[in-house]
């Protein structure tokens, strides 16, 4: 009998498409499609103006994107169990399938907050507007923080049997690094008023993936006058062209190192 | 076919499989039996590879499996739950498993002789246990493989589906397959199985013939030879 070659990566793309075509099926995508587009019409059209929508989305992308990134990993990792298991039982490397099945929940969520609020965007008139990079850097981030949440989330139900202490690890992660983290940081920087923070912020903000990403779209958007003297180290940092581009890196790291742990945790894990 | 030395494998401080060891020689059915717990399904998920044993080695098709996976295209397994996306349908499944097998099927035989036809639009969600069973059983199916490993076959079939299926596996048989068995219907087991192997606390307690344990037990019906054997 012919042997024919089962490629990993290609397994992994097919996983992927599965994944992807099941998840844009389910009503939930289009809820969450519909919530942007509807976010996004509502605010051009009240504000008339597309600076102003943008930092109002910053505010919403900010918060919301983390937590459903978070709340549809972890849902969709339980659901699929009995999924995953039959693919385990086909001849399929581990890593394509947790892999492919991750990159087809966060590229459906990414697809749904891009085209949802994308349209609406490009209805009122983006591209003859100067808001374009802005709002690009917004989509950017956004789908960056889908990915980076969606990975951690992973990670978690991976290693969680248990569903409701998988769920509660992972909004209890979300709650940490939306709300709590800035509240330390801000606390620290009270406490330590009369030594130069500036370092301890840059690295404190690194390492928070929400913060890292309000503070690269608020500094584009040349708001940084209201945030003080850190704003301007923030803006000489930021606001550079290697500023932004370690700041990428670092989004990078965020999204690389869950994904890493995710498929060798995989690897060794019984089903 | 399959070769499983000394196999350990332990779940937290639960110590489920102990210095395991099993030989199967290729052709016919052999039963995993086993009193709740013993070990059976573990043992099939290690030989699948969806287990990971924490000592021992096994061989399938006389290659050592470690952390390979290309093996499994020689493998067709029935898992214990049939519990598919449930946004899927029927048809789409089955065309989904096919491309990521890449092997030539059969399926439309299987779909005829499970009256799968008016379910192949419907999505999977919908779908009643005992006709996810009969899906599970086409994918099962459908692909020439020398080893099937079913879990479980009989779950929510039918009495009519449950002698097509006797009947596939006998006629798969006849085409020189193995088969691993594991269930708990000790009349379904009597009427296919060759040969019994008997898990006790992690290990192989006993392997034979079904008239070689009715003479070790000194009964004469199987169900009790079981029960006695799982006693002693």
């Amino acid at each position: 009998m012919p042997s024919r070659q089962y490629h990993p990566i290609k397994a992994m793309i097919k996983i992927l498409k599965y994944s992807f075509y099941d998840l844009m099926r389910s009503r939930w995508s289009y809820v969450y499609f519909l919530f942007y587009l509807l976010l996004g019409f509502v605010l051009l059209f009240l504000n008339n103006d597309l600076s102003k929508a943008v930092i109002t989305l910053m505010n919403v992308i900010i918060v919301l994107v983390p937590l459903i990134g978070t709340i549809f990993g972890v849902m969709y990792f339980y659901n699929s169990k009995e999924f995953t298991e039959l693919l385990l039982a086909q001849p399929i490397k581990r890593s394509s399938i947790f892999i492919g099945q991750y990159l087809g929940v966060a590229g459906s969520l990414s697809m749904s907050l891009v085209l949802g609020l994308g349209i609406p965007f490009v209805i009122y008139g983006l591209f003859e507007s100067n808001a374009i990079w802005d709002f690009s850097l917004l989509l950017i981030t956004g789908a960056f923080l889908t990915l980076i949440f969606t990975a951690l989330s992973f990670n978690i139900a991976l290693s969680n049997e248990n569903k409701i202490k998988g769920f509660g690890y992972a909004v209890l992660m979300w709650l940490f690094l939306a709300v709590i983290y800035d509240g330390l940081f801000l606390m620290s920087l009270i406490v330590f008023e009369q030594y130069p923070l500036d370092s301890f912020s840059l690295a404190a903000t690194m390492f928070n993936p929400i913060d890292l990403s309000r503070t690269l779209i608020l500094l584009k958007l040349d708001i940084s006058a209201l945030l003080g003297y850190t704003g301007a180290v923030f803006k000489q940092f930021f606001g550079t062209y290697i500023g932004v581009v370690i700041s990428f890196v670092m989004l990078g790291f965020w999204t690389l190192i869950p994904i890493l742990r995710l498929s060798f945790k995989a690897k060794r894990k019984d089903f | 076919m399959i070769q499983v030395y000394n196999l350990h494998k332990k779940f937290g401080k639960n110590q489920v499989l102990s210095a395991l060891d099993l030989k199967i020689e290729g052709g016919g059915i052999f039963a995993v039996l086993g009193p709740n717990g013993s070990g059976k399904t573990t043992l099939i998920k290690s030989i699948l590879g969806m287990v990971v044993p924490n000592k021992g080695s096994i061989s399938v098709l006389n290659k050592p499996i470690k952390s390979g996976w290309k093996y499994r295209q020689k493998i067709n397994y029935l898992p214990q739950i049939a519990n598919f996306p449930g946004n899927l349908k029927v048809k789409e499944l089955i065309a989904m498993i096919k491309d990521l097998r890449q092997k030539p099927s059969e399926e439309d035989k299987l779909i005829a002789l499970f009256g799968l036809e008016p379910f192949m639009d419907k999505k999977l969600s919908t779908l009643s246990g005992g006709t996810k069973q009969k899906v599970n059983l086409v994918l099962t199916f459908m692909f020439n493989s020398p080893l099937i490993i079913l879990d479980e076959p009989t779950n929510g079939l039918d009495p009519a589906t449950h002698i097509k299926l006797k009947n596939l596996i006998k006629e798969e048989k006849a085409n020189g397959k193995t088969f691993l068995i594991t269930s708990h219907i000790m009349q379904f087991v009597e009427d296919v199985a060759d040969e019994i192997v008997f898990l006790l606390e992690g290990k192989i307690y006993f392997k034979g013939s079904i008239e070689a344990l009715k003479t070790k037990t000194e009964q004469t019906n199987f169900e009790h030879a079981i029960a006695a054997i799982s006693s002693n």
